[in-house]
């Protein structure tokens, strides 16, 4: 494989990990707080088409922006009142709000639009050049220009990182996700933790989708979030649930999904299809892998009910 | 009369007042119109049978459960619809029997949870070096970086112990703080205790141990069946009429020990060592036997090799090198079903996760070590029926308080879980019985009954190997005692040979004379 290939992959794996590391941090504080984040494929897509409409409409980022994190987290509501205050079974409230979603999304996209094949055009967000770092070999390209989502969602890493080991706030999060009784006794409200680790999640879940809407196509289809929800929470087992690592995993995912693409165009004896399939078909082996050793948090989709 | 009702006439505003509480589950009457009161700078005690009611009223209190009726007043305001949150606000603290701990974090993020003072953002290192100068003040050895999940239950207790002491609350409620402790431990924990209430700050203190009693409490309030059963003084009344209060009669007589003679040996363990990871010994050399008819008592503090030689005995855990035999049948490489055959039985010391399953019924959980074999099994399906009737006579046999077969275990109180452990195992009629810390949290009455089915079996011919480190009933029971330090079986000596004082000093390794000494002095 020659230099710039290379260099344009590892571009493409960075860009292809953006969307899903908002994704997966979301997805990681509401795992961490007990409850499965099986939703984030749903409050993805709403993400991705709010964010599109209202950009369309107003000609504003910063609204469209806002309005994917505000529909993520008003979809994840749903979930948490349902899953906190009600204590319905997490795999199956999150299962519903997906379907839910991509129902809505559609349907809203053709009464807003009308018409048999909708159309949203808009101009994706610049490439951002990092001065100087951005001529560097191999990496510079992929690292130092980027968009700004892109680069917005690296940084998040960090913060989230210490949020969840440094800070009171994180680490009483965690402890409702292992032993809401403990976390009870010790001054807190297990079900209201939960229940903004959810909407919290379901605002980057939004923000993710928005990623792809605004940044990666200028446009919005019919489920066009594709899957990326579900692999985010791959990325989170992968990492077991530790941001660091789980920004890892994403890379991992962007990196297959590189190659899938990439080699679509070596026009290989083989289908596109199954090409396409590569980056799910890896994150199935891995957790078969690492899936089995990954200690989740104990207490995750364990209702807290008081006495 | 010196112990009245309920009310101590002598203070007419108490720090803590709670009058008429009231809290049912279901068919269980967990208190009934319950008044209890503190007075500022006193340690209260608080005694009861098991399933008696006292941490439900306690939770209560912390506002963990909400009552179904009565008032609490503290420090003249009044708590209703509280919540931890609220208790911790006005100045409550509290030890939980079940600890209130997160496996999988570290003893300091468990201290710095929901701690104020441990600041928005964590003080880990300022946090961490408290935790060593309290624990190491105390003599509560403890390392803040270790992760609970790997800690020993002596070592749990103790980080609930620091956590409530580095809090500093003004009211403390400690539910059953020395029961996994030992005899120096506990010496170190209640002089904490006289230090705190001398500050003029008071403990509520729950333990089933009338010395410990004794040794610090000013009042006791006593309850039973949830309701009260008398308030008193500690210097007007004595253990026997305080036993009494709590079980509404006398003790009978213990079961007589028969002279067994000398059996056939039937558990011998033959040089077994263990090494972690990094090579270190937490076993070395182990080498005993126990015939038939016979108890082996083994003393020792927590964390000294205990739980890894019952683990690797009831094959929880593979030795690093050594034999096990069983009537001369090498055991050494068979798993825990095959053992479980073989005639052996285990009552592990933490019975809610090694020992019962919390959710299922009490007929299920009585049935799990022989489910496979009629009469439980019928065909390929489990006989109900057979489940349900054992259930029934082992839950009359050995006094469970439950609202039935059919409840779950952990509706249960500590104790009565813990007896549907005994029960279970006992009833088996095992060849060996392993039993580790077997009277953990039990009442008088309930640990007389236990020592009384484990001696019944030895004198049926059940060979038993009793691992504690409460040294009174270690010498009660055993027809020879040890001691385990350090990985190390050291000192076994007949009954009539053995010497708390040497005990205690050999279970502390050979230093700490003057507790070993108080020791001798609380068996007095
Ligand atoms: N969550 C619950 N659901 C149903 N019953 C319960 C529950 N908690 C306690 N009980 C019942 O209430 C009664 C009192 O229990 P409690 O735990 O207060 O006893 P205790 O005095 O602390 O006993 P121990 O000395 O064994 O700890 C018991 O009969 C118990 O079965
Ligand atoms: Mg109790």
């Amino acid at each position: 494989m020659d230099y710039n290939v290379l260099a344009e992959l590892l571009a493409a794996t960075v860009r292809v990990a953006a969307p899903l590391i908002f994704v997966a941090l979301g997805a990681v504080l509401s795992e961490s707080a007990g409850t499965f984040a099986v939703g984030v494929e749903g409050m993805m897509l709403m993400g991705a088409f709010s964010g599109a409409v209202l950009t369309f409409v107003t000609k504003s980022w910063a609204f469209g922006l806002l309005g994917s994190a505000m529909s993520g987290a008003a979809l994840a509501l749903i979930v948490a009142i349902a899953t906190a205050r009600f204590r319905t079974d997490h795999m199956v409230t999150g299962l519903s709000v997906n379907i839910l979603a991509l129902g809505l999304t559609s349907y809203l996209l053709r009464g807003l639009f009308g018409g048999k094949t909708p159309v949203i055009n808009l101009p994706t967000l610049d490439a951002i050049q990092i001065p100087w770092l951005c001529n560097l070999p191999l990496i510079g390209r992929a690292l130092f220009e980027q968009s700004l989502l892109t680069y917005a969602a690296f940084f998040l890493v960090i913060p989230m990182h210490l949020f969840l080991k440094k800070t009171q706030t994180g680490l009483m999060l965690r402890a409702v996700g292992e032993n809401p009784a403990a976390a009870f006794s010790a001054g807190t409200d297990p079900i209201r933790v939960r229940a903004v680790a959810i909407i919290v999640c379901g605002a980057f879940a939004g923000l993710g989708g928005a990623v792809l809407s605004l940044q990666e196509l200028g446009t919005f289809t019919d489920g066009m979030t594709n899957g990326r929800g579900f692999i985010a929470l791959a990325a989170v087992i992968i990492g077991r649930w530790q941001p660091l690592f789980v920004m890892l995993g994403c890379l991992l995912f962007g990196a297959a999904s590189a190659l899938a693409f990439n080699l679509q165009g070596w026009s290989l004896p083989i289908s596109s299809y199954v090409i396409q399939m590569t980056p799910y078909l890896l994150a199935l082996a891995v957790l078969c892998g690492i899936g089995r050793r990954a200690r989740m948090p104990a207490a995750i989709g364990r209702s807290f009910t008081r006495n | 009369m010196r112990c009245s009702e309920s009310q101590d006439p002598a203070d007419p505003s108490p720090m803590l007042q709670m009058q008429g509480i009231c809290k049912r589950y279901g068919a269980v009457r967990a208190n009934e119109n319950i008044n209890f009161s503190v007075t500022r700078g006193q340690i209260v005690g608080l005694l009861g049978e098991n399933g008696s009611g006292k941490s439900t009223l306690m939770k209560i209190l912390f506002g963990m459960v909400r009552p179904d009726g009565g008032t609490i007043r503290f420090k003249g305001q009044a708590l209703s619809g509280h919540t931890p949150r609220d208790a911790i606000r006005a100045g409550i603290a509290m030890i939980h029997q079940h600890f209130m701990l997160v496996d999988a974090m570290t003893v300091a993020e468990n201290v710095m949870l929901g701690w104020k003072k441990a600041g928005a953002w964590l003080h880990d290192r300022q946090v961490a070096e408290q935790i060593r100068s309290t624990s190491q003040e105390y003599g509560l050895d403890l390392d803040p970086d270790a992760m609970v999940g790997d800690l020993p239950f002596g070592k749990r207790q103790r980080l609930e112990i620091v956590k409530a002491l580095l809090r500093g609350a003004e009211l403390l409620v400690l539910d059953e703080p020395t029961s996994n402790l030992s005899p120096p431990e506990v010496t170190a924990l209640l002089a904490v205790m006289r230090r705190i209430a001398g500050d003029s700050r008071s403990i509520i203190f729950i333990t089933h141990k009338l010395a410990e009693v004794f040794r610090v409490c000013q009042e006791v309030t006593v309850l039973r069946d949830g309701k009260n059963a008398g308030r008193c003084s500690t210097e007007g009344t004595t253990r026997a009429e305080l036993a009494r209060m709590m079980v509404g009669r006398e003790f009978g007589l213990a079961t007589p020990r028969v002279e067994m003679g000398s059996g056939a040996e039937v558990l011998e363990v033959t040089t077994i060592t263990l090494k972690d990871s990094s090579g270190l010994k937490l076993l070395d050399e182990i080498t005993f036997s126990v015939r038939e008819g016979e108890i082996l008592a083994l003393a020792g503090v927590d964390g000294n090799g205990q739980t890894e030689l019952v683990e690797v005995l009831a094959g929880l855990q593979a030795a690093s090198s050594g034999r096990i035999a069983l009537h001369g049948r090498d055991l050494t490489k068979t798993d825990v079903t095959q053992r479980l055959r073989a005639g052996l039985a285990y009552i592990p010391v933490d019975r809610a996760t090694t020992s019962l399953v919390p959710g299922m019924t009490i007929a299920e959980n009585l049935g799990l070590r022989d489910f496979a074999e009629p009469p439980l099994r019928r065909g390929l399906r489990l006989n109900h029926p057979a489940f349900y009737s054992r259930a029934v006579s082992r839950i009359s046999e050995f006094g469970i308080r439950a609202d039935g077969p059919g409840a779950t275990v952990d509706t249960l109180s500590g104790g009565n879980q813990q007896k549907i452990v005994v029960a279970r195992e006992i009833g088996r009629k095992p060849r060996v019985l392993i039993a580790f810390q077997a009277t953990w949290g039990l009442d008088p009455g309930a640990t007389r009954f236990v020592i009384d089915q484990i001696l019944a079996l030895r004198n049926s011919g059940g060979a038993v190997l009793y691992l504690s480190s409460d040294l009174e009933e270690l010498l009660g029971i055993g027809d020879r005692i040890g001691v385990i330090a350090n990985g190390r079986l050291v000192g076994i000596v007949p009954r009539e040979k053995a010497n708390p004082a040497e005990i205690g000093l050999l279970m502390a390794g050979g230093g700490l004379l003057p507790a070993a000494l108080e020791i001798n002095e609380d068996l007095g």
